[in-house]
């Protein structure tokens, strides 16, 4: 049982962190139908640029707390990774709105690269630690261990889940988005400025991006300019898997995506007696989406038209 | 085309391929290139620079002391290639380097990359000496041109299993692997020895070179119970394991291999590293015959060694030794003065058996303590 628990635990933390990853990939789909490939990138340079100021204050001023560092590097990383996004949308995807849809996708790819490129040369080939300034304090619950971090990380996923929803369905620009999801000419044709709107959502996307990648190096312990691929794909699955364009579905398909890594790589090998081992996790993670993409190709909560922002 | 005009064509790219091939081998060109292989992208650039670096040393000053071979001045030029510690990388720019005509190879740094890479090599009869490649199964292909300067995953294996089980008391012993080559030869090894030394596996797991994630795993093995958790792979998989291992209250020691065994473990996972032991083959830096002079030169150049510079720094000398000996860089020539090698390097004496594998090979055990790799002691590997 208290292993059951406990990954449980597990998989509900990384499930959170994918959940915030993919928000940003549903959400540009949703509006653009455009897989923006570089979103897990931005969550790399999130995760780079914070630490690059929480290492600048901790040899700065030592004395700090740490929630108080962290707290500067968050404050800085998501401005940058906004700024990034909006930069991005600018440059490489709104010159190619009306091209054919491979196009933008192959640009995508690129900026990718290129951002991966640009976090080589900053900060170089090697990973860097996060600095041990966060308190490091576990508690005990039924046999399971549960840590501050961890803690914190899925507090803070749920609330910006939740104030997320409430900017999407209670807003002005949240309904905004929500009619040129529906349809971009009506909705201009309505008032609706397309174009803010479109480079809201990447900056909205790029924040939540930035929280992301803060989270993922302080529960690792560290970052590296090739950490936001595989994140960025794991992401992307769970957007799929929850229903891409589908804001409950990301927060959906995150979770789940979590839970199938965990329990999977945690059972797999003791069910079959060793038959199968843990390094079936992402076969099995992956098994689970291609299944639930032949019963509903639309993924789990993905409707064909309505309501996809 | 007439069979006619075909064969003049056949007979002039026969002359024109003819003409191209002398002067690169034996005209009056003195530049002889050198290749050298390793991640120098993705999760393992710090380790394949590294090596780079290492080979780059090296070559300088064999350029600077002014090398004469066959009667003529010889200079070495460096061709280091990105293998991104991916096989199929590696064969590929492994062909590009045999394209560009280099006489011998230091690499690759990864056994995944070096055993595929090995037979493009063997094919075209270019020496490969790799630094740090230590899969049984690299030189157990049977190629003439394959060699290693670092004790193999047999011998590492052997020595690890039993410090497991005899030293340090673990009579219940999990297994991780990361998939790779190097991972799961070593943790095989490594289990088969801790066995025969009278210990428990009671878990193997899996996960792979990228991950950072590995609750689910250690969670698996906390309710095991063991020991003792041995993971076969390298530093950027192993910090986050260790500091998991320590949010998961488990009270289980790490053991590591020479992947682990590294400055960054202790920088990537902090106070948690404290206790963690890990094996190097080969002597510490400072016990080295040549560690000290040698770690002046590097990090007066290129700063912090990471690990296998040292290696690769005596690879390229053992390369070089062997040429001078055959008076020639001709690769048909020198192959054969390889197997007679016996080189007093920065590492120590250098010398191959039938295989290509060092002789005698030393195998160190370190703990960190307070912050740093702490000798506990070294064993000589049966070979």
């Amino acid at each position: 049982m208290d292993i059951f628990l406990q990954q449980l635990i597990n998989g509900l933390v990384l499930g959170s962190v994918y959940a915030l990853v993919a928000l940003g990939y549903t959400m540009v789909y949703g509006i653009l139908e455009l897989i923006n490939f570089a979103h897990g990138e931005i969550t790399m340079m999130g995760a780079m640029v914070s630490l690059a100021v929480i290492g600048a204050l901790a040899l700065a001023a030592p004395g700090l707390p740490g929630v108080l560092v962290l707290g500067a590097g968050l404050a800085v990383a998501i401005p940058v990774c906004m700024a990034l996004g909006l930069l991005i949308e600018r440059v490489a995807y709104r010159p190619l709105r009306h091209a054919p849809r491979l196009a933008p996708l192959i640009t995508a790819i690129g900026v990718s690269i290129i951002l991966q490129n640009i976090a080589m040369l900053i900060w170089g080939k090697q990973y860097i630690p996060f600095p041990a300034i966060l308190p490091q304090g576990r508690h005990e619950i039924l046999g399971a261990s549960i840590s501050d971090t961890q803690i914190a990380i899925l507090v803070l996923a749920v609330l910006i889940m939740m104030t997320l929803i409430l900017v999407v369905q209670k807003t002005r620009l949240g309904r905004a988005m929500r009619a040129t999801a529906q349809s971009r000419q009506v909705a201009s044709l309505m008032g609706v400025d397309v174009n803010r709107v479109i480079a809201s959502t990447f900056v909205i996307g790029s924040a939540l991006a930035a929280v992301a990648g803060v989270m993922v190096s302080a529960y690792y312990g560290l970052a590296h300019y090739y950490m936001g691929f595989l994140l960025g794909l794991k992401a992307f699955s769970a957007a799929v898997l929850g229903g891409i364009g589908n804001l409950g579905g990301a927060m959906l398909g995150g979770l789940l995506l979590g839970l199938i890594e965990s329990f999977g790589a945690g059972y797999i090998g003791d069910l079959t007696g060793g038959f199968l081992g843990s390094h079936y996790q992402d076969v099995f993670a992956f098994f689970v989406l291609i299944a639930v993409l032949v019963f509903r190709p639309s993924g789990l909560l993905g409707a064909r038209v309505v309501e996809r922002a | 085309m007439t069979g006619h005009t075909l064969g003049w064509v056949v007979v002039a790219a026969a002359l024109v391929a003819g003409c191209g091939d002398k002067p690169q081998q034996n005209g009056d060109n003195d530049v002889v290139l050198i290749g050298q292989v390793s991640p120098l992208t993705g999760p393992q650039a710090h380790l394949g620079k590294d090596n780079e670096n290492g080979v780059r040393l090296a070559l300088d000053e064999i350029n600077a002391a002014g090398l004469t071979l066959g009667g003529k001045k010889v200079m070495l030029e460096l061709k280091s290639e990105d293998d991104a510690a991916d096989p199929k990388t590696a064969t590929t720019v492994a062909q590009k380097l045999v394209d560009e005509g280099v006489v011998g190879v230091i690499g690759h740094l990864n056994s995944g990359s070096t055993i595929p890479a090995s037979k493009i090599y063997s094919d075209n009869a270019i020496p490969q000496i790799s630094p740090s490649a230590t899969a049984v199964a690299y030189t157990a292909s049977g190629f003439q041109t394959a060699y290693r300067v670092m004790t193999n995953d047999a011998q590492q294996g052997t020595v690890l299993g039993n410090f497991a089980v005899t030293k340090l008391g673990a009579k219940k012993i999990a297994i991780i692997d990361d998939r790779t080559a190097y991972g799961q030869g070593l943790a095989d090894e490594v289990e088969k020895a801790a066995k025969a030394a009278g210990g428990e596996v009671v878990a193997r797991e899996y996960t792979s070179d990228r991950s950072t994630d590995f609750m689910a795993i250690l969670t698996s093995i906390k309710g095991k119970a063991p020991d003792l958790v041995f993971f076969g792979g390298m530093d950027p998989q192993a910090a986050p394991m260790i500091k998991q291992m320590k949010q998961l209250g488990m009270q289980a020691k790490f053991l590591g291999g020479d992947g682990a065994q590294t400055p960054k473990l202790i920088e990537l996972a902090g106070a948690d590293a404290e206790g963690a032991l890990a094996s190097n083959p080969g002597l510490p830096l400072d016990a080295m015959p040549g560690g000290s002079a040698f770690k002046a030169k590097f990090e007066a150049k290129y700063g912090k060694i990471q690990n296998y510079s040292p290696y690769a720094y005596d690879a390229m000398h053992v390369l070089i030794d062997a040429m001078k000996r055959a008076d020639s860089s001709d690769p048909a020539k020198y192959l054969a003065e390889l197997p007679k090698t016996d080189y007093q390097g920065v590492t120590g004496r250098i010398r191959f058996d039938a295989k290509g594998d060092i002789t005698g090979g030393a195998v160190t055990l370190y703990q960190v303590k307070d912050g740093k790799w702490q000798t506990l002691e070294t064993v000589q590997s049966g070979n």
